[in-house]
């Protein structure tokens, strides 16, 4: 049994050996994509186009533009005159914020009035606009409360009421300045690894199963178990080589810490790594040539994609589709990957994640291996 | 050339049904030690059914089916460790050179590293490959990957050899050269059964079995083959072994088709 399967293993690295452009195709795109999660995708907003129209023109007013401007937060990307001007600026998508300081605004606040600013928001995208008007939010909100301070100051308490306010003191635990690429890189690896893996397994057996290869293999007394370790056991390695090359570039490249046991990080690869073959298998059980192979990745790994927590929080998912994130073994991978770079947590906090990997890993697996040989009657 | 009970190819009443679809419907015959049987039959008559079954790649749906002396559906393992297969379809790897592909099939195949270099020699110099070992197979033309493919479908030197239209798409001359091969096996004893569909190749078939619509409807050497063609009314006198292949086909599939309306 050894012999056979070490002689499809000799097979297998020869061929990937032959294959020049595989070596290409397995590093350099990871490393790119490695590269553009981590500059393009964050969930920060920074330079939000803005117009500020001030109708007021006091010193108030323009402190408070000054506000807007300094935060970084908001560029001015078009002057305002009217509020027509800002409208269309809105409507034309020149700015996504629009800001109006009405007239009297100084006037109201001298008075230890509140006095109104309006924000008008482009919310085609709902996150930017969302965030881009806490931003705004807390721009006013604090502008007004430097300003009822001060007035009470000057006047003897007379006017603008000393606030009462419960003074929050934020601490972020793990990534103490909320940077997104902690967030996103080890996500990215998970990512990469589950994309690569599936695709690498199911297109070499579909590819063996279109040229002819696997018919003349099953005629051996190479047994179909046999073959499906010679041929996946090359993948598993490259997956290791894969999310440690990626892991890597990661962290040297990105600054990521690794906290955790690297041993921890390795048995949960270890088991993702054993659903994403088992997933590959069960692809190539279904389809006959690697034109519907790659149709099927396509279908499976999306949904997998957008159910795993990367980027869109599963308790905010209706809750039809929360039950069907635990069938994701991409949703339990993310978890351990980004507990064991930021939180260095080990295997009592992460005992219930690696038990689902491997459930799902050995389910899938033995529907893989049971449906393969279905697959060659 | 009559084949006894414990010939390496002993077939009796097989059946293989495909739902509702009898592909095989009680076919028995027998090949002995060092025959070559070709198998004839137009397409869907069931005759890849039938070598896939002996290869233990299929499961009969019933009769008996017993190759090298071992039952196909009781342990098909064990009789792909005894056979030699090679199928229409080219099935070497185009991006191995010429000796890896096999060494990969002779490990496979379990061939002892001691016996190795002989048997990679021998199947290199069946090919007429001498010279080009590591060349990719992807490089070869048609008659040379045919011929390496048998090449490679033996070098475990298997009793029984099954070619399920091995010569489709070669040229006349690697035919000619690859049936040599064929009968320099058989004459060291080799059990080769064959299927084609090219009737002059049908000549060089110690005996042939005719199948059509999932029975055997003839059995013989080619000379029986073409009396019967001519005892059933053939239109030619001296009829060809085309003539014989359409007119007994042609006879038993009317007959069928009474049979079942």
């Amino acid at each position: 049994m050894f012999g056979r399967i070490f002689h499809l293993l000799v097979k297998e690295f020869l061929q990937m050996k032959r294959d020049k452009s595989a070596r290409f195709r397995l590093l350099v795109p990871p490393v790119i994509q490695m590269l553009l999660f981590g500059y393009a995708a964050t969930f920060e907003v920074f330079n939000v186009s803005t117009a500020i129209l001030d109708l007021d023109r006091s010193q108030e007013s323009r402190a408070l533009t000054d506000a807007f401007v300094h935060s970084s937060r908001f560029r001015i990307a078009v002057p305002a005159a009217s509020e027509r001007d800002v409208r269309d600026a809105v409507e034309r998508s020149d700015v996504q914020v629009g800001i109006v300081i009405p007239a009297g605004f100084a006037e109201l606040l001298k008075k230890g009035r509140t006095s109104p600013v309006q924000a008008l928001v482009d919310g085609t995208n709902s996150n930017t606009a969302l965030i881009a008007l806490g931003y705004v939010g807390q721009i006013a909100g604090s502008f007004g409360q430097d300003y009822a301070r001060n007035l009470a100051e000057r006047t003897g308490r007379a006017l603008g009421r000393p606030m009462v306010s419960v003074g929050l003191e934020e601490r972020y635990w793990y990534n103490p300045n909320l940077n997104s690429r902690w967030f996103f890189v080890p996500g990215v690896i998970g990512t990469l690894a589950l994309i690569t893996i599936v695709n690498l397994t199911a297109f070499a057996i579909v590819r063996e199963r279109e040229v002819g290869t696997l018919e003349q293999i099953l005629v051996t007394p190479l047994r179909p178990v046999e073959f499906i370790i010679g041929k996946t056991l090359p993948f598993f390695l490259i997956g290791l080589l894969e999310v440690s090359i990626v892991a890597g570039f990661g962290m040297a490249w990105f600054h990521v810490p690794f906290r955790g046991n690297p041993l921890v990080l390795l048995l949960g690869t270890c088991l993702f790594l054993l659903a994403a073959l088992a997933i590959g298998l069960l692809i190539s059980t279904v389809c006959t040539t690697q034109q519907q192979a790659f149709s099927s990745n396509f279908f499976v790994l999306n949904p997998m994609f957008i159910l795993s927590g990367f980027s869109f929080p599963i308790p905010s998912m209706p809750q039809a589709l929360q039950w069907l994130t635990y069938a994701d073994p991409l949703r339990y991978y993310l978890v351990i990957i980004r507990a064991t770079f930021l939180k260095g947590v080990g295997l009592d906090a992460l005992w219930p994640q690696m038990l689902a990997l491997a459930a799902i890993a050995l389910g899938l697996l033995t529907v893989a291996v049971l449906r393969f040989r279905k697959s060659l009657d | 050339m009559t084949a006894a009970p414990d010939a390496p190819i002993v077939v009796a009443g097989l059946v293989k049904r495909f739902g509702s679809f009898a592909a095989l419907d009680g076919v028995s015959f027998a090949v002995a030690r060092g025959e070559i049987m070709g198998f004839l039959g137009p397409n869907g008559a069931g005759k890849s059914t039938l070598i896939r079954i002996l290869c233990g790649l299929l499961h009969p749906s019933a009769g008996h089916a017993r190759v090298a002396g071992i039952d196909v559906a009781a342990d098909p393992e064990a009789v792909r460790r005894r056979i030699g297969y090679m199928s229409q379809k080219f099935s070497l790897y185009d991006d191995l050179s010429v000796a890896e592909n096999l060494r990969f099939f002779g490990g496979i195949y379990g061939v002892s590293r001691d016996d190795m270099a002989a048997r990679l020699r021998y199947a290199i110099d069946m090919a007429g490959l001498s010279g080009r070992e590591e060349s990719l197979v992807a490089t070869l033309a048609g008659g040379w990957k045919q011929r390496l493919a048998l090449g490679a479908a033996i070098l475990h030197r298997p009793p029984v050899l099954f070619l399920d239209e091995p010569t489709s798409g070669v040229d006349p001359e690697s035919r000619r050269r690859f049936w040599d091969l064929i009968h320099t096996l058989a004459a060291d004893g080799v059990s080769v059964l064959v299927s084609t569909h090219y009737m002059d190749e049908a000549e060089y078939c110690h005996r042939i079995a005719l199948i059509s619509g999932g029975r055997l409807i003839a059995l013989g050497t080619p000379r029986e083959i073409k009396r019967q063609a001519r005892d059933a009314g053939a239109r030619a006198a001296e009829p060809t072994m085309e003539d014989s292949f359409v007119s007994l086909v042609g006879k038993a599939t009317a007959a069928q088709r009474a049979e079942r309306p």
